[in-house]
């Protein structure tokens, strides 16, 4: 399956990601319309410091501990893309608890969200790979 | 309005050749009627005709055909001539008056040799020799110009319609093992005489239908090595390259041929023969600058034969055909059904292909 | 010092109503120019740092922001031009020579923008290189071997070595050091791919790029950093470079700051040492010098690859360059006065030297007066922009030409002309990890692979229009070219007609 990779050898830290990402997702045609005075809640967060960085993104790991921990049922796997209902989430932070890669953040309105590779959005690509000014974060299938 | 040599001038042409590979001797009359159904390809401000084997009885004398403006230019050549030359026999060529061909210079023939001590103060071979006195007297003698040199051949040429300019010249009291025709269709000239065809170095000759790309390419590079392009045609350049390539480098037909109607590098390397494709690669890399580009089809003559090559995307007609001994080439097959209707195996050479026909040995 | 003698040159000019304060520019920007005023939530510009990289130009998400040369000037002066003047001030207060950074920007003539090539009507057909095939590819070399056989007549094919290029362009020399890891790296790669070569550069050859050796040319310069056996071995070719279009006459410095890590390793000198490259070659004083430097690295390479020397278009080039022909030189590589550089006093790269198509046009033909053309294949540089520069050059006389600003413009340079400050926001002319790593090589070498593939298509066009189906027959044409408004000396110092003759 083809998944989000970084290669933190070519990331610059610039957080363009995250910007990309919050802006696929909110649907609007203009980025400054969508952002401008806005606080942002990206589903990719840019980790490290001067010398190292990369975006950090959910897995969709084979044997997703989010989906097992989620009380409410609401986390789930559809064509390997782990995904959340939101209608469903009860805002536990039970899922944030197990991550063990810190994808799941809450939402503006505090339910939980996470990276679904843009598949719900219509950008087709993840938009936080098609932004990326140093090919630092792809998106292929490894082996 | 510039005259030749001054600019460069484009043209296109018709081209006819005939050979006896038994070394048969033939008329210049069929050579110059051929030409008449390929009356359109010229314009009549060039035609002009090669015959080898025309002069048997002066076969070891140098026979220089030349044009003077008037007597004075011939005089003053004259001197220049037997500063350099033993000559055997001078005389007017014999023309017949007609009213297609008019404003002759005049024309007249010298059987010459070289004198030996003028070679050796040289230090040149009798070739270079010959060469480097004909390059000589066509850049620094204004009015005289030596359209033809070579042994036991000669070219005739004139402004007008080649099937006249046969006439004029009265080639059917030649006879010759082969002949060349070429008319002329130039785009730019008012017509010179000295700038019809064939062009001639020593026994090269060469006929020419084309417009080269790559002119000033290789003038420029041919002219490092003494030629002066003065006619700034093509056919020169080429009669200089193959010059250059067969005499002074050593060359065979076909490797000169490879030079400059080269194989595209996507056709060497398809070549199963590692033998060839390393031939055939040595002779592009080192001979760049004398690759020819653009439309041609040419007929070298030479001592004992003839060479007929395309460009390699044959972009100019040319086919070929037999009959018996003999070997026709032309731009159409109209011009060979003239010479020979029977004529056989008539095809049309692929570009850059060279046809090269020989007389046996010992026949010329 | 209290007073601002200079006004900043550009002004940062920020569209608030689409800023959304994402911090890419502050983070971008290695000149400090941007920062992030928290309180008010808005982004701030410190305008006399500003270079006009246009790196945050090109990275702002919602192109909020764009770089304009400042409105504040001087009285108009034509003779004093606010150049002049404020290079006065910075001189008055530094005391120093000013250094500049890629090629000369005076309105200087050009001399490719005044000629014009053709192309063939009625007379011979144009060719359709999407239909036949179009030949580029060059053999760089002596020529002039005689033709010899063996006992049975056949041709002994044995030519001294040549270099073979896909089309008639070549990266020409940086150093490592002068530019990034990454910027050799993409450039190495894209060479590689496109079956032409790229130039170590007085810099050394880095150990990771010796795997691209058939397609690099190693230079040897006045400092000799990085020469040994094997570097010498490694590459394809070996340059002497005797001069800099941007910079004749003089010799190279590289900062100890940039002599850092692998930098030192491959120069072989101490980290943190200046590299001082002498202005002349110290075992050169003359012709005769340089025949022996040439044999010495025919010899180390056991005469195996072509050496080329490359020299600055000077007033006497062409003597100079029959010189170099008839010192056993291979190639001669020519660098025309608006040649770029990583650094050279400002004097020096806007005053001396002369246009490349002179130079070429006068060495060409001295060449072939001399009837030693084929004895040395000739390659020129010095702001080759375009494909139709290349035409224009290789019709003038060039066997090939060099390429670097436009390579370096692939690579995402934007010639902010400040390289010599070791900055670069793109990732070329520095040697900070932070800034290198901008500059992915799976990307520059991409982009590289992509414009010479772009200029390779417009020069079969511009061939295939002429009727010309193979680059050999352009070289030297010049039949090929006309001028338009250039006087009569000039046409005949490039040896061509003007339109209309």
């Amino acid at each position: 399956m083809k998944r989000v990779y970084v290669n933190e050898e070519w990331c610059l830290g610039c957080h363009l990601c995250e910007y990309n990402c919050a802006f696929a997702n909110l649907g609007l045609k203009d980025m400054a319309d969508a952002l401008k005075g806005k606080k942002i809640f990206p589903r990719i967060h840019v980790e490290g410091d001067e010398k190292i960085s990369y975006g950090v993104s959910c897995r969709h790991c084979e044997d997703p501990m989010c989906i097992k921990s989620c009380i409410a049922g609401a986390i789930s796997k559809e064509n390997g893309v782990v995904t959340i209902d939101r209608s469903k989430c009860v805002g536990c932070l039970t899922c944030v608890l197990v991550c063990p890669y810190g994808a799941l953040a809450p939402s503006e309105e505090g339910t939980m969200q996470k990276c679904e590779l843009c598949v719900k959005n219509s950008c087709g690509e993840p938009a936080c790979v098609t932004g990326c000014p140093n090919k630092a974060i792809v998106y292929e299938e490894r082996g | 309005m510039k005259r030749e040599g001054e600019v460069r001038i484009p043209s296109g042409c018709a081209i006819a050749a005939v050979i006896s590979k038994d070394g048969n001797r033939m008329s210049g009359q069929k050579i110059y009627e051929c030409m008449k159904p390929m009356h359109d390809r010229s314009n009549g401000l060039g035609g002009g005709f090669a015959g080898y084997g025309i002069y048997p009885e002066y076969k070891d004398f140098y026979a220089f055909h030349m044009f003077f403006d008037d007597r004075d230019t011939r005089k003053n050549c004259e001197v220049f001539l037997k500063e350099r030359f033993e000559i055997v026999k001078s005389e007017i060529i014999p023309t017949r008056k007609i009213p297609q061909i008019t404003n002759e210079p005049d024309i007249w023939r010298y059987f010459v040799t070289p004198l030996k001590s003028m070679m050796e103060k040289m230090q040149t071979d009798e070739k270079e020799f010959v060469a480097r006195s004909v390059m000589k007297i066509n850049t620094e003698m204004k009015g005289a110009f030596v359209f033809s040199s070579g042994k036991n051949m000669g070219a005739f040429k004139a402004v007008g319609f080649s099937e006249d300019v046969g006439v004029f010249y009265r080639l059917e009291e030649y006879e010759g093992y082969s002949w060349t025709a070429h008319g002329r269709y130039p785009t730019n000239t008012p017509g010179w005489w000295g700038g019809a065809h064939p062009f001639t170095l020593l026994d090269y000759s060469i006929v020419h239908n084309g417009e080269i790309s790559s002119y000033d390419a290789n003038r420029r590079f041919i002219e490092m090595f003494g030629y002066k392009c003065n006619l700034q045609t093509d056919t020169e350049v080429i009669t200089y390259i193959m010059d250059y390539l067969i005499r002074v480098k050593g060359l065979t037909l076909k490797e000169a041929a490879g030079v400059i109607a080269a194989p595209f590098w996507s056709t060497i390397e398809g070549k199963s023969d590692p033998a060839e494709r390393e031939r055939l690669t040595y002779l592009r890399t080192m001979f760049p600058s004398l690759l020819v580009t653009g439309p041609f089809s040419i007929v070298l003559g030479f001592d004992g034969g003839l060479m007929a090559l395309n460009d390699r995307l044959k972009l100019r007609s040319m086919v070929v055909g037999e009959k018996d001994d003999k070997v026709y080439i032309a731009s159409e097959e109209a011009a060979i059904r003239s010479m020979e209707p029977d004529a056989e195996n008539i095809w049309a050479p692929t570009g850059g292909e060279p046809v090269i026909i020989k007389v046996k040995d010992g026949a010329y | 010092m209290s007073i601002r003698y200079i006004y900043p040159e550009f002004e940062v000019v920020r569209n608030e109503n689409r800023c959304i304060a994402c911090r890419v520019c502050e983070r971008q920007c290695a000149n400090e120019v941007h920062s992030y005023n928290e309180e008010k939530n808005v982004m701030i510009s410190d305008e006399t740092k500003c270079v006009n990289c246009q790196r945050c130009v090109s990275l702002c998400p919602t192109r909020a922001l764009k770089i304009v040369k400042s409105d504040c000037t001087l009285r108009e002066n034509a003779n004093w031009q606010n150049d002049t003047i404020k290079e006065i001030y910075k001189q008055a207060g530094s005391g120093g020579v000013l250094l500049s950074s890629m090629g000369n920007p005076k309105p200087l003539p050009v001399y490719w923008d005044k000629i014009l090539i053709n192309a063939s009507q009625v007379t011979n057909p144009p060719i359709d290189p999407l239909r036949e095939p179009m030949e580029t590819r060059v053999f760089l070399g002596k020529k002039n071997g005689e033709i010899e056989r063996d006992e049975n007549g056949n041709l002994k094919c044995s030519l001294p070595p040549q270099l073979e290029l896909s089309m008639p362009v070549m990266f020409s020399a940086m150093s490592y050091g002068s530019i990034s890891y990454n910027a050799h790296a993409s450039l190495a790669r894209a060479a590689t791919e496109l079956g032409i070569l790229y130039n170590t550069g007085e810099g050394g050859l880095h150990e990771d790029f010796y795997v691209y050796g058939p397609n690099t040319i190693v230079q040897v310069a006045s400092g000799r950093f990085g020469v040994h056996e094997d570097y010498l071995k490694a590459g394809a070719a070996v340059e002497i470079k005797m001069g800099q279009g941007a910079k004749p006459g003089i010799g190279g410095h590289l900062p100890g700051a940039k002599i850092v890590g692998d930098v030192s390793k491959t120069r072989m000198i101490p980290e943190g040492s200046d590299a001082i490259s002498p202005a002349p070659h110290h075992d050169i004083y003359s012709i005769e010098d340089l025949r022996q430097l040439v044999f010495s690295l025919k010899e180390a390479t056991e005469y195996k690859k072509p050496v080329i020397v490359k020299v600055a278009a000077v007033h006497n080039i062409a003597a100079i360059a029959s010189g170099i022909a008839r010192s056993g030189a291979d190639i001669i590589a020519i660098d025309g006065f608006r040649g770029g550089t990583g650094a050279a006093p400002t004097r020096i790269r806007d005053n001396v030297g002369i246009p490349i198509e002179l130079a070429l046009a006068s060495v060409d033909q001295r060449l072939r007066d001399e009837g030693i053309r084929n004895t040395v294949s000739l390659v020129v540089g010095g702001s080759i922009r375009s494909a139709s520069d290349v035409i224009k050059a290789i019709a003038l006389g060039a066997d090939a030409c060099y390429v670097a600003t436009a390579a370096l413009l692939a690579l995402g340079c934007h010639l902010c002309r400040t390289c010599q400050s070791g900055k670069c926001n793109w990732g070329i002319a520095t040697q900070r990890p932070d800034l290198v790593k901008r500059l992915n090589p799976d990307i520059g070498s991409e982009r590289l692979v992509n414009l010479m593939t772009a200029w390779r298509h417009e020069i079969k066009e511009l061939m295939g229009g002429m009727g010309i189906n193979s680059i050999e027959a352009l070289k030297g044409n010049r039949l090929m070219l006309r001028g338009v408004g250039l006087n009569e000396k000039e046409l005949e110092i490039l040896g061509i007609s003007h339109a209309g003759e």
